[in-house]
């Protein structure tokens, strides 16, 4: 155990542990205070993070905060560390590490080789001495490139989610709503349904559906539906037409089983997506969620506050090669992350911390209705993240997702964030907006009049397959 | 003559926001305010106070009482107190042989609980003859395990929590009723059953709700259980009742 305070102006702050330092250098939220780890004051977090940025990089490969013996997790972040890749900045403090970053020198060749030489941990311990413009300014740099039937991540790209999310998981009604989608150039990172009802003869249903949608207009992207790894296995099994696997993960063994899955379930769901060979330019088959709370939630988070072990969920993800993982920040609740302001740091930390790891992340920007947020706070947050580099983020018809009663982002905010940043689709999915002559000569997205050509052809489709 | 608007037939079959117009890349002002609207109302319903006057006025012999959770920011930021019955109200609840505890609660809308819980008591007493009910509670920055307390400190073998669901964008005052067995504190959420949904836009009916509930109510005491292995039984039920318990 080492001897941690520091002293400001006649006070010395001390810290029972490199837990507590964690804990309490973390920006103000909800969760943290719930679980009774927040700093007792704005002075206490200043002073834990002014010993974080003393503390070695190293330390976190000498203290596991998760005993390696009882967590699974644990023993991949250490089992897996690439001490080579690491060697670069091991001589490094935190604070000389955040400095490090931000230099010219650290450039995106320079952050993809260092990778697989980090930990979670010393991740979450330098998010922790950046501001926000510098969770952007490094996160900018990281490049993760995914694919599977696209490209998902090339700089100058926001893919996003096409989430046409149903009550009843009635056909017709989630059809209506993917249409509604590409018409906004939505979809490229994936059209994916959370089921109403979660069982495998339904995901089946559900697949056949959208892999005839997507095979009807040779649409160069993938589909999912977002059922448990354990019924996917099944569906698999089944004959099922099933692009990626899907699974909520979190940052401790704990957490995971109350998830039910288990790095070992993970590696069999992914080796028989692997099997159907059906991605066309990659092999990447793995869809993860994440979002601070989670481990917190379930009581696994081991006495570590909600961002550190956050990130330890991206350690399981990277472990399995993702097309696509994503946070779900403001979704979990305001007793975690309680306003805009929490929501919004939430969520460049998270995406900082998955980039830097190597992990494609995207967001759902998105709140609930008894978290003190409106969709001024989404603004800022996907303005920001797009300028970030998110991988994707996930949309909806006008922001309101009708079955899992929250609100994420509109299908036409993709055409903002694309239009203000000059960001355009995944380069596949481009190319077939442009075959179906649904973009403009400024290649903006048309606006589908009722007598527009596409639309008639992909709502008389669907009117007479109805 | 202006073309049909090709989404009409669509919508039919999704209350999703579809089909909605452009102005350049963002939504039309109608349907910003729409959106602005349901938020604003869900929100309301969220903040809202239960009027206590006319819930008593309505439930005759209804005693008050709260979890210890002060005010509605703490009630947000801290379930767990949210959870406890604050000690001072312990000694309001009068301990008898009842079979049942009726507990009216905000929850996340009291807008839910104003428009729905009254009228629920009543179809719910009208089909429960012969069952000692204890007086009814009505507790206010209370969630579900709220009920835990009061039925145990009342000794009811039954406590049944009217609570105002989480609002969404749609419905902002839908009602949820859970059901527990044994209730004392500590009691886990597989150990309850769940009648969702209760409103009056194309929720569950009051008298459905309360057919279910009184279903539940008696197999849980004939039983001495409730949460997984009732829900299991519940087969031997009929029509939307059925529908509704196993969503």
């Amino acid at each position: 155990m080492g001897n941690y305070a520091h002293s400001f102006r006649g006070e010395t702050y001390r810290f029972a542990d490199l837990q507590a330092v964690l804990a309490r250098a973390s920006a103000r939220r909800s969760g943290d205070e719930l679980a009774g780890l927040a700093a007792s004051s704005d002075a206490e977090r200043v002073a834990a993070r002014a010993v974080l940025a003393d503390l070695p990089l190293k330390i976190f490969l000498e203290e596991p905060l998760i005993p390696y013996e009882e967590d699974e997790v644990t023993r991949l972040i250490f089992d897996t560390h690439d001490a080579a890749a690491f060697a670069p900045v091991s001589h490094m403090t935190v604070g000389q590490f955040r400095d490090w970053l931000l230099s010219y020198e650290a450039d995106s060749a320079t952050l993809a080789a260092l990778a697989p030489g980090l930990t979670p941990e010393m991740v979450a311990a330098v998010s922790k001495l950046m501001r926000n413009q510098d969770l952007i300014a490094v996160a900018r740099k990281c490049v993760v490139v995914k694919t599977f039937r696209n490209t998902v991540g090339l700089p100058g790209r926001l893919s996003s989610r096409l989430q046409p999310n149903h009550p009843t998981d009635d056909l017709k009604g989630i059809a209506a709503s993917t249409l509604d989608g590409l018409l906004y150039g939505s979809g490229d990172a994936v059209i994916g349904i959370n089921p109403a009802t979660d069982n495998v003869q339904n995901c089946l249903r559900l697949l056949g559906m959208l892999d005839e949608l997507r095979s009807r207009y040779e649409i160069p992207t993938q589909t999912c539906v977002l059922t448990h790894v354990t019924n996917a296995i099944e569906v698999i099994q089944a004959g099922g037409a099933v692009d990626l696997v899907f699974q909520s993960i979190a940052g401790s063994q704990k957490a995971n089983e109350g998830f039910g899955v288990s790095l070992s379930i993970l590696r069999e769901a992914q080796d028989a997506a692997l099997s159907l060979k059906r991605g066309t330019i990659g092999n990447d088959v793995m869809y993860f969620e994440t979002g601070q709370g989670a481990a917190l939630s379930a009581d696994a988070h081991w006495g570590l506050d909600q961002q550190t072990i956050e990130t330890r969920a991206y350690a399981v993800a990277r472990a399995y090669q993702p097309l696509l993982v994503n946070t779900v920040v403001g979704f979990i609740g305001p007793e975690y992350l309680y306003d805009g302001k929490q929501i919004i740091r939430a969520g460049l930390e998270d995406h900082f911390c998955a980039k830097l790891l190597g992990v494609p992340m995207g967001c759902d920007v998105c709140y609930t209705n008894h978290a003190e947020a409106d969709q001024d706070d989404m603004d800022t947050l996907m303005t920001l993240l797009t300028a970030a580099g998110v991988s994707f983020v996930i949309a909806v018809p006008g922001a309101d997702d009708v079955m899992l009663n929250y609100q994420s982002l509109a299908y036409h905010d993709i055409l903002y964030l694309r239009s203000v940043f000059n960001a355009r689709p995944a380069p596949e999915f481009e190319v077939w907006l442009e075959k179906m002559d649904m973009v403009d000569r400024a290649g903006r997205m048309k606006l589908p009049t009722p007598s527009n050509a596409v639309l008639q052809r992909l709502i008389g489709d669907h009117r007479d397959a109805a | 003559m202006p073309p049909e608007d090709p989404w009409e037939a669509l919508r039919l079959a999704t209350r999703a926001r579809i089909g909605l117009g452009r102005a350049g890349d963002a939504m039309k002002v109608e349907d910003v305010l729409d959106f602005q609207f349901a938020h604003a109302v869900a929100r309301d319903a969220v903040h809202a106070k239960l009027d206590l006057a006319r819930l008593k006025a309505a439930l005759p012999g209804a005693i008050c009482v709260h979890s210890e959770a002060e005010g509605r920011e703490q009630y947000l930021r801290r379930p767990d107190l949210g959870r406890r019955l604050a000690p001072e109200c312990f000694e309001q609840l009068p301990r008898g042989e009842y079979d049942a505890v009726l507990v009216i609660a905000d929850g996340l809308s009291a807008t839910a609980v104003m428009h729905n819980a009254v009228p629920m008591v009543e179809a719910a007493m009208e089909r429960l003859g012969g069952f000692r009910i204890a007086p009814p509670i009505i507790a206010t920055q209370a969630r579900v395990a709220l009920g835990d307390d009061i039925g145990e400190a009342m000794g009811a073998k039954l406590c049944a929590i009217l609570v105002g669901e989480r609002p969404g964008l749609t419905v902002s005052d839908s009602l949820g009723v859970y059901l527990t067995y044994n209730p004392k504190r500590g009691t886990q959420d597989s150990a309850r059953n769940c009648i969702s949904n209760i409103h009056t836009h194309g929720g569950l009916s009051y008298a459905t709700a309360a057919d279910m509930l009184a279903w539940l109510m008696r197999e849980a005491l004939r039983r001495g259980l409730t949460g997984v292995g009732l829900k299991e039984a519940s087969g031997l039920l009929g029509g939307a009742a059925q529908a509704a318990l196993a969503g």
